[in-house]
C-alpha cells in the first residue's frame, strides 16, 4: 500500500481585506497517497488555487490559515518557518502556474532559471547543473536542448515555455507536482501535447499530481480522484468514475449538465446553473450553493450539511443526501 | 433555399510587420478566405490562436480595411462604401467583457450610445424605455442602468455587451469568443441567451470561438481555420463526425472529453510542434509541417478549397489517404 503523502485536515483559510474577512477555504480535508492524481475543479473564486498555494505557503500576507493542519511528506506545513519552507519548495513539492508567458523571468536565460533550482537544492556545481538542465529539457520533449539553454523566454512559444516550466518544476524530482491550470492559456493541440507529457512523466518518475482546472474534460482524462469545490468548500469528493457517472451533489450534477458534448448527435438545449457565483465577502449562511440550487430546502439556507458517504471514498455534502439517509434509516426501524 | 445575408469573397487581410521600404514584410492574418452566411443561420469559426478567426470577423465588419477581396452584405458590395448605415445592421460582441466596456460610463449610457449615434430615439423617455427594454431582454433589470461596469460579474458584463449590440436592432452579429472569459456554469446561460435571441429576433451570427464543443452546439455550419486559411467548412454534425481534413481531425481528437471511460478508450492524435509564424508561413499547404500525410506535393502546391460533397468543403491533397 502506498504511503500517505499529503494530509489536509479541516483547513480554514481567510483573507483579511479592507472590505472584510473573506473565508476562502472553509473546512477543507484532502488525503493523497503516493502516485495519486487528484483533480480539483471549480469556478473562479471557489478556492482551488488557494488550496494549492496554502500547501506551498505561497499566500499573500493578507491570507492566513486560521484552523486545521496540513501535513506533507512528514512535515507539518503550518508550523514551518519561511526558511524551512524554502528547502521544501521546488524540492519536494513544486508548482506549474497557469500563464507560461508571465511565470518565467524575461531577463534570465532558460538555462539560468533551471540551474537556479538545481544549485539551490543539490550540491551540484555549475557544470553538473547545466548537464542536468539539458537532460531535463530533453525529458520534457524540447528539441536541441543545448541551444535552448542559452535562449531567453521570449524566443520560445507558449507551449515550449510551459515545457520549460515543467522542467523547472521537475528539476529535483518532487514527490508532489501542483499544476495550477497548466493549459488554460494554451491552444487545444498544444494542450494535448502538455497533458500527454505530464501523464508520461508521472509514469516515469512516479510522482503525485494535483491538477487544478475548470475543464471537466481534463480531469476525466488524467485524474483518479476529483474534488469539486464551490465557494471555499469541497462539496463532493470521490473517484473519477463516481463523480462522472454517479454525481450526488446538485452542483456537480449541474456542472456536468451545463457543458455541451461534442459526441451528441442531436441538438439539446443546455441546462445552465442559474444565478451568479457567490459573493465571497457575504457568503450565504447555510450551504453556499443553496441560492442557485433547484432543490433548495429550508434547512439548506440555515446550516451547512455534513458529508454523506455514498460509496467507498465518495463523499458529498448535501442535505438531500442526509434526508435520504435519514428516511432509509427510518424504514429499517 | 435560404438567402445569403453575408458573403465574403477572397478576403485578404495583411498587416505590415517591419522589413525595409522596398522589401516590406506582412503578417498574412487572413489569406484568401471565401464563405457565406445564410439569413437566420449561425456560422461557427474555429481555430487556434493566431489563425485569423478574429481578424476575419473584424475585417468583415470593416473594423479593419481589407487588403483585398469583397464583403457583400444583403446583395450589396460594402467593401468600399461608408459603413455608418451598415453599423446599424451589423454588430459585434467582444471577447473580454472586462475590457470592452468603458469603466466611466454607466450601463445605461453604454447601451444608449448606439441609440444616440443612429438617432433611434425621438425623446429622452423613448431612449430610456429602449435602454430598459434592451437590458430586460438580456436578463438584467432597470436598476442596472445607473450602475457602472465594475459592479457586475463577468457573465452580467457580457450581457451588457450583448445589450449594446442589440440596441440598434441589428440583423447580423459577430460574436467574437463571447464566452471564453466566463465560468463554465455561466457559459451555458449565455449560450442559451444567444439561441433565444436568434429565435426571437431572427438574428444571423458569425460565432467565433476556439472551443469546438460550444461552436458545434450553437452553429449550423462550422468553418475551421489554420494560419489564415479556411481548411474545412461543413454542416456542423458532418464536420464533427465525418471530418476529412487532417487538421480538423486532430483538433477534434485533442479536445479532452468529459467522460472518463470514453477518454480511456479513445486514442488521441497528438500533433507535433507549434503553429508556424504567419509572417513566414510554410509554402504550399500551410499545415504540412505538422501533418503526418504530408508529401512533396504539399510543399510545392497549395491545395484547392473545393467541394467534396454537397456543402462540405476542404483543402487537402490527400483526402483519399486520411482514414
Amino acid at each position: 500500500m502506498s504511503e500517505l503523502l499529503l494530509n489536509i485536515q479541516n483547513e480554514r483559510l481567510s483573507f483579511f481585506t479592507p472590505a472584510g474577512e473573506v473565508k476562502a477555504l472553509n473546512d477543507i480535508s484532502i488525503q493523497m497517497y503516493e502516485g495519486d492524481v487528484l483533480g480539483i475543479v471549480g469556478e473562479s473564486g471557489s478556492g482551488k488555487s488557494v488550496t494549492a498555494y496554502s500547501i506551498m505557503q505561497l499566500l499573500p500576507h493578507t491570507g492566513r490559515i486560521i484552523g486545521g493542519t496540513i501535513d506533507f511528506n512528514g512535515h507539518r506545513i503550518n508550523d514551518m518557518t519561511e526558511q524551512d519552507m524554502r528547502k521544501i519548495r521546488g524540492n519536494e513539492v513544486s508548482i506549474i502556474f497557469q500563464d507560461p508567458m508571465t511565470s518565467l523571468n524575461p531577463v534570465y536565460t532558460i538555462g539560468n532559471q533551471i540551474c537556479e533550482v538545481i544549485k539551490l537544492h543539490t550540491n551540484k556545481n555549475k557544470k553538473q547543473a547545466l548537464e542536468r538542465a539539458e537532460e531535463l529539457l530533453s525529458l520534457v520533449g524540447i528539441n536541441e536542448p543545448r541551444k535552448r539553454l542559452k535562449q531567453y523566454p521570449h524566443e520560445l512559444s507558449g507551449g515550449m515555455r510551459q515545457r520549460v516550466m515543467i522542467a523547472i518544476a521537475l528539476a529535483c524530482e518532487p514527490k508532489l507536482l501542483i499544476a495550477d491550470e497548466p493549459t488554460t492559456a494554451l491552444d487545444v493541440t498544444i494542450q494535448a501535447q502538455i497533458l500527454e507529457l505530464m501523464i508520461d512523466l508521472k509514469e516515469q518518475l512516479g510522482m503525485s499530481i494535483i491538477m487544478i482546472t475548470h475543464d471537466l474534460g481534463i480531469v476525466a482524462n488524467m485524474c483518479q480522484k476529483i474534488a469539486v469545490m464551490y465557494a471555499g468548500k469541497i462539496v463532493e469528493y470521490g473517484p473519477v468514475d463516481e463523480i462522472f457517472y454517479n454525481p450526488q451533489h446538485e452542483y456537480t450534477k449541474g456542472l456536468l449538465r451545463s457543458i455541451p458534448k461534442l459526441s451528441e448527435k442531436e441538438h439539446n438545449r443546455l441546462v445552465p446553473i442559474e444565478g451568479t457565483p457567490v459573493d465571497m465577502l457575504n457568503p450565504p449562511k447555510g450551504c453556499p450553493f443553496a441560492p442557485r440550487c433547484d432543490s433548495c430546502m429550508k434547512i439548506c439556507l440555515r446550516e451547512m450539511p455534513q458529508y454523506t458517504t455514498i460509496n467507498d471514498g465518495h463523499l458529498s455534502a448535501c442535505w438531500l443526501l442526509q434526508k435520504k439517509e435519514f428516511m432509509q434509516g427510518g424504514e429499517e426501524n | 433555399m435560404s438567402k445569403k445575408l453575408v458573403e465574403v469573397q477572397h478576403l485578404k487581410q495583411y498587416f505590415h510587420a517591419g522589413g525595409s521600404m522596398f522589401n516590406p514584410k506582412y503578417v498574412k492574418a487572413v489569406d484568401d478566405v471565401t464563405f457565406y452566411i445564410n439569413k437566420g443561420e449561425t456560422l461557427g469559426l474555429v481555430g487556434e490562436s493566431g489563425c485569423g478567426k478574429t481578424t476575419t470577423g473584424r475585417t468583415l465588419l470593416r473594423l479593419y480595411e481589407p487588403t483585398s477581396g469583397k464583403v457583400i452584405y444583403d446583395g450589396k458590395d460594402i467593401t468600399k462604401v461608408s459603413m455608418l448605415p451598415y453599423r446599424r445592421k451589423m454588430q459585434i460582441v467582444f471577447q473580454d467583457p472586462y475590457a470592452s466596456l468603458d469603466p466611466r460610463m454607466t450601463v445605461g449610457d453604454i447601451v444608449g450610445e448606439a441609440i444616440d449615434i443612429h438617432k433611434l430615439a425621438a425623446s429622452k423617455t423613448e431612449r430610456h424605455d429602449k435602454i430598459i427594454a434592451m437590458l430586460e431582454r438580456v436578463g438584467l433589470n432597470s436598476e442596472h442602468a445607473n450602475r457602472y461596469p465594475h459592479e457586475f460579474s463577468g457573465g452580467q458584463r457580457q450581457r451588457i455587451g450583448i445589450a449594446r449590440a442589440l440596441a440598434v436592432d441589428p440583423e447580423f452579429i459577430v460574436c467574437d469568443e463571447p464566452i471564453s472569459a466566463l465560468d463554465v456554469s455561466i457559459q451555458a446561460q449565455v449560450v442559451n441567451m444567444f439561441e433565444d435571441l436568434q429565435q426571437d429576433l431572427g438574428l444571423t451570427y458569425l460565432f467565433i470561438a476556439h472551443d469546438l464543443s460550444v461552436v458545434k452546439h450553437i452553429s449550423q455550419r462550422i468553418g475551421v481555420m489554420y494560419l489564415g486559411k479556411l481548411v474545412e467548412l461543413a454542416d456542423s454534425y458532418e464536420l464533427i463526425f465525418h471530418s476529412v481534413h487532417p487538421y480538423t481531425r486532430s483538433l477534434i481528437s485533442a479536445i479532452p472529453v468529459a467522460d472518463p471511460i470514453k477518454s480511456r478508450e479513445s486514442k488521441r492524435i497528438v500533433l507535433e510542434g507549434d503553429v508556424p509564424s504567419p509572417v513566414n508561413p510554410p509554402s504550399g499547404c500551410r499545415f504540412r509541417t505538422r501533418c503526418r500525410y504530408a508529401t512533396e506535393l504539399c510543399a510545392t502546391q497549395e491545395p484547392e478549397f473545393k467541394e467534396i460533397s454537397p456543402g462540405h468543403f476542404a483543402a487537402c491533397h490527400h483526402l483519399d489517404k486520411v482514414q
